[in-house]
């Protein structure tokens, strides 16, 4: 006779009060707010959601944010794995400084890395003075400051799996006749495949909700360079809650597909790679 | 295809893993690496893999200098201790991995490639499993899925680093004889590296015992356990204990007196000789010239243990008894022995306790 | 290639394309980290340190750098306290339905600060669902400091929880028991063996959390309303000096913003070499 058990007994006290304020403080602070979105959401429906989804300005932005995240993602994968690699299989002088830089956009406020991005790629800036086209207040703006704040997930996601890949397949590659390019691409780089994807997801799903770095560079042109967090904002400057509702419940509803196709990939190739 | 590996030596920073190894290994034997970890054995394979590049020293593979070229280029099998199979490729396509590799010229057709895998798998009894991937195998299966990768590309010499190591008991038996039979049946120069030395003696055509980066004796198993050439060898092979005593003249005296064990041949001085248990029997107390206490019995297999404490420093002697022998703790007894070895002392007496522990 | 020399490692690249790699990764670092930060010293520092100083003369300024405070100072041991009472719960205790429970606490990293600060609007804006019943107690929550520390909160909910659940887990409870059965109450036991095993992984998840609420923008922008002098804190006022081209007095404050979060980079680094494995393996993130 098997009795549904809540939790196994332990001899250590304060489960109960430790327990129930968790709770209750996620209840006031997340999951009650979060909820009014959901209720908002539901009083609007799927139709309306739509209609304000298809509206012109409303389709460019979201459009915008998911095509700038997943190109800006793209990249910070590629190289992320770069910067991953050298930080974890060289050693040169300035390795030390290096891994820790990385960790700048997660340190530095948003905003603070938004003037400075904007100030660099402007048409007087250090690299916008030397470049024949326009970076800043452009689309190319909004790109280069989605890579500014992606790039830690994909090093940092990377790195622990990277300092384990087991040395030996390596060597067995290598007593099996291949040669180094041979043994990078076949043997190493697969198993990289599964934290490469969940990299990818996390550098994503930060690009498409960033704010503060993207908005002082971006321009902000409705239909040409606005991005759909601050579509958001202006909709509530407006007291257009309905409106910002919708554009929030699609970006959630986009980016839960997106990590829902790269998650299951993700399970698809760890599966198959199981233990070795 | 015969090896010649001359005065190797191998630091790692301070610590020399390989202090001047030479060895020599025949055409198609199975010869075993041996010693106790720390020794050298698996830099010495690894060496011979390509995979550590020696600091000194020569490795012929036939009449070729092997150290100039790259681990790609020796064209080894190596066997890896925990098999270091490819697991995002099924088991055909990690046995295929070293064929398929090979440049555009050497390339074998895919249906050849095919072909070949088929054998080995044959080979190794795993047909029907080439869709599997590892972690669908068991150990064993892993272990040769391993071996038919390595002999995919038909090595000059094939390498095993502790090739049962990882799997338990039971099944490390039965690969074990199954391994003797795949070699009698190819005909690879192979050699292996273990710190198991049931392993080593039955498996091997000849031993190297390796200690502390030196090569202490190579033999076959009879020389290494009957004529071991070093007190290391001894004491590392087999059971035995020791007691401290003086050389005279050819004669041993323990504690003054003589030991009735014949002619010792060995400089005078002090020195140890060192007896197997099962060379050890009791005897009347009155009769015997060494005398002891028994401080400890033990049941062990087919056989009794007995721990006897000898003369006035205490030495512990073993001694392997049939198990009805009527003896108890505490009781005096002489101890005869029918055979032993006797090296001159060392500034650090052999440690008897690297020796197995039954 | 057979007379080639052997190569160093049989493992590595060739020294080549090693440092062609290595060119590479710091190349793209320093094009998308240090220049950014560079530029903010160097855009602040710009018409000479005078110039630099003035820019805290600003009485809108220095009223933005005391809300930041305030809000970090009531913000942080906030979720201090949850963090503690969360990991306690999930890292001693085994439940049904923990791995909800620890989905549930990530969630605000996985929801966009705009987001984070909408909902607060949804609930106790003009038109939201308790608008209403505030106005009519005059009651203020949104465009005021109550809307602001929600806001905070709500972005810095996880910090400290997430780096003490997998410590305290790893650590497992046989030194609680031990306490206990030596006769140690329930909470002698967490004050002097629970909390001295997790102290650097709490420091750790304190500064990351300080950091984070002293430097969030999007979602404080939502709810805060932009009043000059009352509501801005110090990102906002950033914005507001940016937007304003006063880019000196910008930059200048943005690098009091920077130097702040150099300062906690460099401990968190510090903790990290040091402290390595008492901050828990799962730590980077």
């Amino acid at each position: 006779m098997s009795q549904f058990r809540f939790r196994s007994p332990s001899a250590l006290p304060g489960f109960g009060i430790a327990y129930g304020f968790t709770w209750i403080w996620l209840s006031v602070i997340v999951l009650i707010p979060l909820g009014a979105v959901v209720l908002w959401a539901a009083s609007l429906g799927p139709a309306q959601i739509y209609a304000i989804a298809s509206r012109p300005q409303t389709f460019a932005a979201l459009r915008l944010s998911f095509g700038l995240s997943l190109a800006a993602a793209a990249l910070n994968a590629v190289f992320g794995l770069i910067v991953a690699w050298v930080l974890t299989r060289y050693s040169f002088p300035g390795r030390r400084l290096l891994d820790a830089a990385v960790d700048l956009p997660f340190a530095l406020p948003t905003a603070v890395a938004g003037i400075a991005l904007a100030a660099i790629y402007a048409p007087n800036g250090w690299v916008g003075s030397l470049v024949p086209f326009r970076i800043a207040y452009t689309p190319l703006g909004i790109f280069v400051a989605l890579v500014f704040i992606g790039l830690p997930f994909v090093v940092r996601t990377l790195q622990p799996v990277l300092a384990d890949v087991d040395r030996e397949l390596e060597e067995a590659s290598a007593t099996l006749g291949a040669r180094r390019a041979t043994t990078v691409f076949r043997i190493v780089l697969p198993t990289l495949v599964p934290p490469l994807l969940t990299g990818f997801a996390l550098a994503f799903a930060r690009a498409v909700g960033e704010y503060g770095s993207v908005i002082f560079i971006a321009g902000n042109i409705p239909g040409v360079s606005e991005i759909a967090p601050l579509l958001i904002i202006t909709r509530l400057e407006q007291f257009d809650y309905a409106g910002a509702t919708a554009v929030a419940t699609i970006m959630l509803a986009l980016s839960f597909v997106v990590l829902l196709i790269v998650n299951l990939t993700e399970a698809w190739t760890r599966r198959r790679l199981g233990r070795g | 295809m015969d090896l010649k590996i001359r005065d190797l030596h191998k630091d790692y920073g301070q610590f020399p893993a390989l202090n001047g190894v030479s060895l020599d290994i025949r055409s198609g034997e199975l010869i075993a690496l041996l010693g106790p970890s720390g020794s050298g054995k698996t830099t010495l394979l690894r060496a011979i893999a390509g995979l550590e590049i020696p600091e000194r020293g020569q490795i012929l593979f036939g009449d070729e200098d092997a150290l100039s070229k790259s681990v790609q280029e020796r064209n080894v099998g190596f066997v890896f201790q925990h098999y270091a199979l490819f697991r995002h490729m099924k088991v055909f396509d990690n046995i295929a991995f070293g064929l398929r590799v090979r440049g555009r010229a050497r390339r074998p057709a895919e249906a050849e490639i095919a072909k070949k895998v088929r054998e080995l798998l044959d080979l190794v009894q795993l047909s029907g499993l080439e869709a599997r991937y590892p972690a669908q195998l068991s150990g064993g299966q892993r272990q040769r899925v391993a071996l038919a990768r390595a002999l995919a590309i038909e090595p000059q010499v094939l390498l095993l680093d502790e090739p049962f190591g990882a799997l338990d008991a039971q099944v490390r038996k039965e690969l074990r004889r199954w391994l003797r039979a795949i070699h009698d049946e190819t005909g690879h120069t192979t050699v292996f590296v273990t710190h198991d030395q049931d392993e080593a003696l039955e498996l091997a055509d000849r031993v190297a015992v390796l200690n502390k980066g030196n090569i202490e004796q190579v033999g076959t198993p009879d020389d290494v356990y009957d004529r071991p050439e070093t007190p290391f060898v001894y004491a590392f092979i087999g059971d035995s204990t020791s007691l401290p005593v003086t050389i005279e003249q050819g004669r041993a005296l323990f504690e003054g007196s003589p030991l009735p064990i014949g002619a010792v041949d060995s400089p005078d001085g002090p020195s140890r000789i060192h007896i197997r248990p099962q060379d050890v029997t009791l005897a009347n107390p009155d009769d015997a010239a060494v005398h002891g206490e028994i401080i400890g019995l033990r049941r062990s297999g087919a056989h009794r243990r007995a721990d006897v404490c000898v003369g006035k420093a205490r030495s512990r002697i073993e001694a392997l008894l049939s198990p009805e022998t009527d003896v108890s703790v505490g009781e005096r007894v002489g101890l005869a022995f029918k055979g032993f070895a006797a090296y001159p002392q060392d500034p650090t007496p052999p440690k008897l306790g690297l020796a197995r522990a039954a | 290639m057979a007379d080639a020399a052997p190569p160093s490692s049989p493992t590595s690249e060739s020294p080549a394309a090693r440092l062609a790699l290595i060119a590479v990764a710091v190349i793209f670092l320093g094009f998308f980290l240090f220049l950014p930060l560079i530029a903010v010293f160097t855009e602040a520092l710009r018409n000479g340190v005078g110039a630099y100083l003035a820019a805290f003369d600003d009485p809108d300024t220095i009223s933005a750098i005391k809300l930041t405070v305030l809000v970090a100072a009531i913000a942080v041991p906030l979720n201090l306290v949850f963090g503690l009472a969360a990991s306690w719960a999930i890292a001693k205790f085994e439940f049904k339905g923990k791995s909800l429970l620890l989905t549930l606490i990530d969630l605000p990293f996985s929801v966009s600060p705009v987001v984070s600060g909408m909902c607060y609007v949804l609930l106790f804006g003009g038109q939201g669902y308790f608008g209403k019943w505030l106005q009519s107690h005059d009651l203020q929550i949104i465009f005021a400091l109550p809307g602001i520390v929600l806001a905070t909160v709500f972005v810095t909910f996880p910090f400290v929880a997430r780096e003490l659940i997998p410590l305290m887990q790893e650590q497992g409870t046989s030194e609680e028991e031990a306490a206990l059965s030596l006769g140690a109450r329930g909470f002698r036991t967490f004050w002097s063996v629970t909390l001295p095993n997790v102290r650097w992984a709490l420091l750790y998840g304190v500064l990351l959390c300080n950091a984070r609420a002293m430097g969030e923008f999007g979602a404080v922008s939502v709810v805060s309303g932009h009043l000059r002098g009352l509501t801005n804190t110090v990102p906002l006022q950033v914005e507001i000096l940016y937007n304003d081209y006063n880019f000196v007095a910008a930059f200048a404050v943005a690098s009091v913003l920077a130097g702040l979060g150099l300062v906690t980079l460099a401990i968190k680094t510090g903790l990290e070499w040091r402290y390595g494995d008492e901050i828990s393996a799962a730590h980077r993130r």
